[in-house]
């Protein structure tokens, strides 16, 4: 009887609030906040919902409230595809997905183009996905890894004074034994070809905590450089390792899924002068945009995790992540109409045509945390600039240019692939003109 | 009242040895049947499919399997995510190597990779026993775990070592719909679950109880443990490899070695414990446990949380998810040792005699 | 050769760290026929509260001492510990008396969940940090012998010597009381144990406890070397090559199984890894152990099987 009461009033209050709540824009949240990588999962949807929660409180996206619901997933990918089962057609259907797992995006891409809702892996995901033509639903927004191979490739051939010094150096990849640790092997193999550097592969198995031999290697090898493409613990026990086989911490490169502060923050002292990647942002405390969130969202109580975690790096990625999933859902209204819900296919045109300039940036409040983005059909990346920050002892620190990856090492690598892909799975890539649709 | 099986004489032995004795029984199951091969597809939305209903039937097939060996057998397994993962990627190579290989038989045949690999991988269990036995199958589930992310042939050489399969044809009919993909694996399971009754009700099935109750009477009175054992090891393999290669196939789509890690061992073996040791009966009710429970809680939790005016975070519900399940495991092994299959057995019998107390 | 004797005293020293999980397998095996699977949420749980109540207690009674607060975190954890195993006897194994193995097993499993979902629940799923001024830099040895020396992990070598002690501890204690000697007897007989009036219940909860300790221990060295989170769970995987090695009931087997097992992986890691692929030394450890256990199917010094139809 209880029940049955309960069950009217709730269906009198869902149609009363109804004509309220049809204009959402929902955005499906899939997050890990438990298991082995929930230390750093938990800070990026962190920043993922409370920027949420700052378009919201700003007034939606040219009027439109956004909903969002999260799914915990603890990083396994068959609990990540119920998720997506799950959310995909609620409240109106969803926007765009960022599962934040390599294992889930290589599920996804194929789910994707059915459902039609778009995928975004800001940093992460398949390389080979830049190629919008046959990936049409995929946005490796920022950089894919590939991106950041490249890169942590040009940066120690600046240090050793060319790329021709890199003739007979040995780098080490210590990698995680997974798609997303594998994903750089490919083109850190092209470059060494290339330069005639040694590259040394050390897979690490899930979830990273057993790397003593590993370690015990790379003292007898000695590598020059060891590039670190680890997830969640696995870092911090690199460093850790690191430091007891007397590694210097200076000739460690981490990707940018390695360079936050979960990783370091225990060791240290300990990982002082160990070196990451920066997705373009770091640690942005000062950000304008961090700023508004401090006083829109945590000041009213709002906020979702600590306040203290606020601009940290994993954090601003979150953060970032759901801007540009936001910015695409307002370039698609843009076209489609302005104050609409945008449908995923509305949506995803909206992320092949965004063009975030300095100044849209700078209103946005991310003055000074990135550079402009701009897609097209055959770049769903938008933009491949990133720099390297340090870890101080205490804090991340910027300590490089920017660098841009090398379109003539990785365009032929992702046309080559993508086109693989195409035919393993029977595609036709769009035509110049079928992107212009 | 209803449920009794007064005045159905048997004439026959066959009509005496049918697996369904009971008439009553003959036609719930045949209504069950019809219920889920029509029944389903009308009401059930897509959701249901994909998230529940398809991995409920897959998994069902892969505790079948599990059953076969420690149920029926009594070899303790941890290992049998590494038989769905041979039974994978074998189909897999099988589909992408061998021209014009239709699905189904690359799924049979990624099976029969696997139920080999099992008989390699039982040997120990002619000389180990026991819980030794249990931690010894371990090697299996790890090594595949390595094998399947080092070696790149399996893999064919695909840049992440993550694979994926492009569509699904079933000897001209495409397999795209969850309703499609939800009748393929229904009517494998529906096949392989007769095809296990009747193995454990024949010769062979006998023989793999002998050895479960003591194998060395077992062997002293006639029966060759090496061959029973390693049938057991072949059969369940070939199960685990067939429910592996749809699990990939028709559930992921595409997939790492993550989709068969030991995780998914366990969990095979708790829905054959929880279903009920020695039960086909039971290994559907176990993997019905399983796959619902988590997900139940996961809804029902943060609604429960709404009635009373609290929000709940994510990873509450999730760390909450994990106390109840750890605990409705517990309980249900004090209440009921024996599984729910016994459970369900018991309130057969109660039904008979309803509603009289003798 | 320097860089093997580096390779085998790292092995040696990992292996030394194994047979202290291994540890509490055995002694919670040996008392009460239960393969305990919560072994490695038994260390998960006991770092957390450690690593947690060394944290609050300085914010709560502003203690300032570091060693005060981690010694009094000790006791209060080591006091959890206790009520976790007078818990885990009262509601789940006094149950499940004279259950098969795996029924048991699963019941482990389903305390492994419990507190795992629990730890997290009350502690908190971040990282966290045990700082009990380990050191972590590494030390230089016979520089003079060989070229580049030999290095020793100062931290993994302090661990092993804690390691070692508290397995001498244990020996004394199983051998040398009348609680031990209790232990020893329900060990090889239930019934004839509790016919001669040792109340059995009593004794679970004494190997519980103890297996709580060294899953603290344990829990402490391992926890201030990768910092305490969710992973910890997964050593137990590691240790149980260890134990199938030495033998479910054997005390010095976890140990000597712990040894073969540490350094067999490391080395094969480091020379034969290069050749096939590295990451092999987690099936490594159990092929290894598969192989041993063909020979001997008991374990290296478990008790001999005799079968009587």
């Amino acid at each position: 009887m209880k029940l049955s009461k309960l069950a009217i009033a709730a269906a009198m209050a869902a149609t009363l609030s109804a004509p309220i709540h049809a204009a959402e824009q929902f955005f499906p949240v899939l997050v890990y906040r438990t298991g082995a990588y929930a230390p750093n999962g938990s800070q990026w949807a962190n920043g993922y919902v409370d920027y949420l929660k700052l378009v919201n409180a700003k007034g939606g996206i040219n009027g439109v409230k956004i909903a969002y619901e999260e799914c915990e997933f603890g990083y396994a990918t068959d609990r990540g595809v119920e998720c997506y089962e799950r959310l995909k057609n609620k409240h109106g259907g969803a926007t765009v997905f960022q599962p934040l797992s390599t294992g889930v995006t290589f599920a996804l891409t194929d789910k994707a183009p059915i459902d039609k809702i778009p995928l975004i892996t800001a940093g992460y995901g398949r390389s080979e996905s830049q190629n919008g033509a046959v990936f049409t639903w995929n946005f490796p927004l920022l950089g894919t890894y590939w991106v950041a191979a490249d890169v942590l490739v040009q940066h120690v051939a600046k240090k050793e004074g060319g790329f021709d010094k890199l003739k007979g150096k040995k780098i080490a990849l210590v990698y995680h034994d997974s798609p997303y640790g594998k994903e750089p092997i490919a083109l850190l193999e092209e470059r060494a070809k290339m330069h005639g550097f040694q590259l040394m592969l050390l897979p690490v198995a899930h979830p990273g905590v057993e790397q003593k031999a590993t370690w015990l290697q790379i003292r007898q090898q000695r590598p020059d450089y060891v590039f670190l493409w680890g997830w969640g613990v696995m870092n911090s026990t690199a460093l850790k390792e690191a430091q007891a086989t007397g590694y210097p911490r200076e000739k460690m490169y981490g990707v940018w899924w390695a360079g936050a502060e979960p990783d370091v923050k225990d060791v240290g002292e300990g990982a002082k002068g160990y070196n990451a990647l920066a997705l373009q942002h770091g640690a942005e405390p000062n950000a304008k945009v961090v700023k508004d969130i401090l006083t829109l969202v945590y000041d009213k109580g709002q906020g979702t995790g600590p306040r203290e975690e606020v601009g940290n790096v994993l954090y601003m990625r979150g953060l970032i992540s759901a801007m540009l999933g936001v910015e695409g859902v307002r370039r698609a209204q843009e076209r489609f109409g302005k104050g609409k819900v945008m449908t995923g296919e509305q949506v995803r045109w909206g992320l092949e045509n965004l063009d975030l300039d300095q100044k849209k940036l700078d209103a946005l409040g991310f003055a000074g945390v990135m550079r402009p983005v701009r897609t097209s059909c055959l770049d769903h990346m938008g933009s491949s600039w990133v720099r390297i920050h340090t870890w101080n002892g205490t804090k991340w620190e910027f300590t490089s240019d920017w660098y841009q990856a090398d379109e003539k090492v990785i365009r032929p690598m992702v046309m080559l692939a993508s086109a693989k892909y195409a035919e393993e799975k029977k595609i036709t890539p769009r035509t110049p003109e079928q992107c212009k649709e | 009242m209803i449920y009794r099986e007064n005045g159905q004489f048997k004439t026959s032995y066959a009509a005496d040895q049918q697996i369904f004795p009971i008439r009553q029984d003959r036609i719930a199951i045949l209504a069950l049947l019809i219920f889920a091969g029509v029944g389903v597809p009308l009401f059930a939305d897509e959701y249901l499919f994909r998230a529940i209903l398809i991995p409920f039937l897959i998994l069902s097939l892969a505790a079948l399997g599990v059953n076969l060996l420690v149920g029926y057998c009594g070899q303790i397994t941890l290992g049998a995510g590494a038989f769905m993962a041979v039974g994978a990627y074998a189909a897999y190579n099988f589909l992408i190597r061998v021209d014009g290989m239709p699905m189904l038989i690359a799924v049979l045949l990624g099976g029969v990779v696997a139920a080999l690999v099992g008989i390699v991988f039982g040997v120990p269990s002619l000389r180990v026993r026991g819980l030794y036995l249990a931690v010894a199958t371990l090697a299996a589930q790890f090594f595949w775990d390595w094998a399947f992310l080092r070696i790149r042939w399996f893999t064919n050489y695909s840049s992440s070592g993550s694979v994926s399969v492009a569509e699904l044809d079933f000897f001209g009919w495409r397999i795209e719909t969850p309703v499609e993909k939800y009748l393929l694996c229904l009517g494998l399971l529906i096949l392989f679950a007769l095809v296990a009754k009747n193995l454990t009700r024949g010769a062979i099935g006998r023989q793999w109880m002998a050895i479960r109750d003591m194998d060395v009477a077992a062997e002293v009175i006639g029966i060759r443990p090496m061959y029973a054992k390693l049938s057991a090891f072949a059969v369940s393999s070939f199960y685990l490899g067939v429910a592996g290669a749809l699990w990939g196939f028709v559930h992921l789509g595409s997939w790492e070695p993550a989709a068969f890690s030991i995780d998914r061992s366990f969990q095979l073996l708790f829905m054959v414990i929880i279903g009920g040791l020695g039960s086909i009966m039971g290994s559907f009710f176990g993997a019905a446990f399983i796959v619902v429970l988590p997900i139940f809680l996961n809804q029902f939790l943060p609604w429960l949380g709404g009635l009373v005016g609290v929000t709940i975070s994510t990873a509450a519900v999730s760390h909450a998810e994990f106390m109840i399940f750890g605990a409705l495991i517990i309980f249900f092994l004090i209440v009921e040792p024996h599984g729910l299959a016994r459970l369900w057995s018991t309130g057969k019998e109660k039904l008979r005699l309803w509603p009289f107390p003798h | 050769m320097a860089f093997f004797i580096e390779t085998l005293i790292g092995g040696l020293m990992a292996g030394m760290l194994y047979s202290l999980v291994a540890l509490g397998f055995v002694l919670i095996f040996k008392a009460s026929g239960v393969f305990n699977f919560a072994q490695g949420a038994l260390v998960l749980f006991a770092a957390l509260a450690m690593a947690r109540f060394a944290e609050w207690l300085p914010a709560w009674f502003g203690i300032e001492s570091l060693a005060l607060a981690n010694v009094l975190a000790f006791l209060i954890t080591i006091a959890i510990m206790f009520v976790a195993a007078l818990l885990i006897e009262r509601l789940v194994l006094r149950y499940l008396v004279n259950q098969e193995g795996a029924t048991l097993l699963m019941a482990t499993l389903g305390i492994a969940y419990f507190l795992e979902g629990f730890g997290q629940t009350v502690f908190g799923s971040d990282i966290y940090k045990i700082d009990v001024g380990m050191p972590k830099d590494p030390v230089l040895i016979l520089e003079n012998v060989f070229e580049g020396g030999i290095l020793i992990n100062k931290e993994d070598f302090i661990a092993a010597v804690i390691a070692a002690t508290l397995v001498t501890l244990l020996t004394l204690f199983f051998q040398k009381t009348a609680t031990g000697r209790a232990l020893r007897a329900v060990a090889d007989d239930h019934q004839a144990a509790q016919s001669i009036g040792i109340p059995l219940n009593r004794i679970w909860v004494i190997v519980w406890c103890v297996a709580g300790v060294v899953a603290l221990v344990a829990g402490i060295i391992w926890g201030s070397k990768l910092g305490v989170q969710f992973s910890l769970a997964t050593v137990a995987l590691r240790a149980l090559p260890v134990v199938i090695l030495g033998g479910l009931t054997s005390v010095p087997g976890a140990i000597i199984g712990g040894l073969i097992i540490g350094v067999g992986e490391k080395l094969s890691e480091v020379y034969l890894g290069p050749s096939i692929g590295g990451g092999i030394e987690i099936w490594f450890a159990y092929v290894l152990a598969l192989v041993f256990l063909l020979f001997r199917p008991q374990g290296l010094f478990g008790e001999k099987i005799i079968d009587r139809v």
